[in-house]
């Protein structure tokens, strides 16, 4: 945008801005995306903010209380239980979201046949509404009908139902959200290996590089900003988590969604302690996406 | 692909490499599918059928009444029409606001550009369960909770990062000169923009409406909080509740699951090009 940058200095900046008729029909253009974006986004959160530092219920805003729920909060076994199996559900399931989707990325980054019908079993599960996923598993490992339940009692591996257990419900609820998002992860992996030219490696194996290092030295890096942009967007979803917990067990499996949920929607009684688990998952993530962006250098330019 | 089979073995290394890489797609497409045949046969065998154990592999002798019963439920089928308006009117309010913002981004020259797609874009971050109970709020104060325009408005929020990212990508690979051209011959910029960028774009724009539309669709946690009453509610809250409602219905369950999923496989398998097009066409140039 040098042009631009050229001409800022030599006008006055609003009245070029707002002067111009085309630069004024863009602003009016952006306007109503923008405002519905402040409206209903970006204002709730404040309010959010402000709820969380008063004794406030749903019906009226209280007196001013400071940190008071954010220290309840902390000391609420529902919101530490929520707040680990959160941690533990993100970090396992995007690592082998991860792991798993640029295998699969690696080995269909090839022609072959039948490409289209891997194609669309990637998107199918892609495709399914979460909550719809996490009832069809349900019946799968309920334990008189469920086929998975069936499975592994018979074969020894559990000896209870799992649908009863607060362990096994998060094993299984990773193992739904790998196979609900792996071939998503996949697919945007795959998008960026085609960008990578086939001379680079073949100037490599010209130079007797072997699969390792032609792995190590060109993919990974070339491939760096395609991984750090799933990741991040895999691990924003995955930190929220919400519809998977609640419909997969009968609302016992907690997250810090599912928290604030029965906080505020459910029982309402916790109602300001919820607000102050919203900011705190606010917060969190905006601190989340930061460390992606300068942390890891993950480019977000969007200027052409 | 020819290109990347040099890149990775697999396929070209001969015959044991070939049946090693079949195999791994045969799993792994079964893998990715398991779910929906499996849950299809359960909606589609008798009760008896259901619980005997060990779990039957093929039915044996397909019924339909779960869908009869189903399709008969008044709940379901205003659940289902709800569905259907909310993810409707989201994608065609967020097609609108979108593509004018995203004509602007990809084609006009304005200052705070950077600022405005940035913003926008961090939409996509925002963890929407942050502001429910302020919302809940706020549409309590309008009058809006428990209807359709409570989740209509959210869900548009949450999609435009979408919808404006995807627009933008689509508007930028139009050729320039044809609007140059059409400024030349007098129009204006929203002139050439309606007459010359929208029908151009229609691929683009299809694209994105189905996107936005599947996202509109499977959207859950907005619609569990503002929608309170099975009038207003789409099928993401009513099935699982049916999942209570029905304790051991489980065939019914089975056969309400695949009634939602199916419009979606179909959607998916008609469209599977333009969709993975537009999955991918944010994160490989971002």
């Amino acid at each position: 945008m040098s042009v631009a940058a050229e001409k800022k200095r030599r006008g006055g900046f609003f009245k070029r801005e707002f002067g111009d008729p085309e630069r004024r029909t863009a602003y009016y253009m952006v306007l109503p995306a923008l405002l519905i974006i402040m409206i209903v986004a970006f204002f709730p959160i404040m309010y959010a903010v402000v709820l969380s530092l008063t004794d406030s219920t749903v019906v009226q805003t209280g007196p001013f209380v400071g940190v008071q729920n954010y220290v309840e909060m902390f000391q609420n076994p529902d919101f530490l239980e929520g707040l680990s199996n959160t941690v533990v559900f993100t970090v396992v399931s995007v690592a082998l979201e991860f792991l798993i989707g640029l295998a699969i990325a690696l080995a269909i980054n090839q022609a072959f046949k039948g490409r289209g019908l891997v194609r669309a079993a990637i998107l199918v599960p892609w495709a399914f509404p979460t909550v719809i996923s996490a009832v069809m598993w349900r019946l799968m490992f309920q334990d008189q009908v469920g086929v998975i339940n069936y499975v592994v009692n018979t074969l020894g591996i559990i000896s209870q139902p799992i649908l009863s257990d607060r362990t096994l419900l998060l094993i299984a609820a990773i193992g739904v959200d790998v196979w609900k998002t792996t071939p998503f992860m996949a697919l945007l992996l795959l998008a960026g290996l085609q960008t990578i030219s086939s001379d680079v490696y073949e100037a490599a194996r010209v130079d007797g590089a072997n699969i390792m290092q032609r792995f190590f030295r060109i993919t990974l890096p070339l491939l760096k900003g395609t991984i750090l942009v799933a990741v991040l967007f895999r691990t924003l979803d995955s930190y929220r988590i919400f519809d998977l917990f609640w419909a997969m067990s009968n609302r016992e499996l907690e997250s810090l969604s599912t928290f604030v949920y029965k906080s505020v929607r459910v029982s309402q009684l916790l109602f300001a302690q919820g607000n102050a688990a919203s900011v705190f998952i606010f917060v969190t993530s905006f601190l989340l996406a930061l460390f992606f962006i300068y942390g890891l250098g993950m480019q977000t330019s969007t200027e052409d | 692909m020819a290109s990347a089979t040099a890149a990775k073995g697999g396929a070209g290394k001969g015959t044991l490499g070939a049946v090693l890489f079949y195999v791994f797609l045969t799993i792994f497409v079964l893998v990715s599918t398991f779910p929906l045949i499996w849950i299809f046969k359960m909606s589609i065998i008798t009760r008896s059928e259901l619980f005997r154990s060990p779990p039957t592999l093929l039915p044996a002798n397909p019924t339909g009444s779960e869908y009869a019963q189903i399709f008969g439920d008044a709940a379901f089928q205003q659940a289902l029409i709800n569905s259907v308006i909310i993810s409707g009117v989201t994608t065609v309010i967020c097609l609108f606001f979108g593509a004018i913002a995203a004509y602007a981004i990809a084609r006009l020259r304005f200052g705070f550009k950077g600022i405005i797609m940035t913003l926008i874009l961090a939409i996509s971050f925002f963890p929407g369960v942050a502001i429910i109970a302020p919302l809940f709020i706020q549409f309590s104060t309008f009058g809006i909770i428990d209807t359709l325009a409570s989740v209509i408005i959210t869900d548009v929020v949450f999609a435009l990062p979408l919808t404006v990212w995807l627009l933008v990508a689509f508007f930028r690979e139009l050729p320039r000169d044809l609007e140059e051209a059409a400024k030349v011959d007098g129009a204006t910029t929203v002139q050439a923009f309606r007459k010359v960028i929208v029908p151009l774009a229609a691929p683009g724009v299809f694209t994105t409406a189905i996107l936005t539309f599947i996202f509109a669709w499977n959207e859950f946690l907005f619609a569990t909080t503002f929608l309170l009453t099975p009038q207003t509610q789409p099928v993401t809250v009513v099935i699982p509740n049916f999942a209570s409602q029905y304790t051991t219905d489980y065939g019914a369950q089975a056969a309400a699951a695949v009634v939602v999923t199916v419009p979606l496989v179909i959607m998916v398998l008609i469209f599977q090009r333009r969709i993975v097009s537009g999955l991918t066409a944010g994160a490989v140039k971002g």
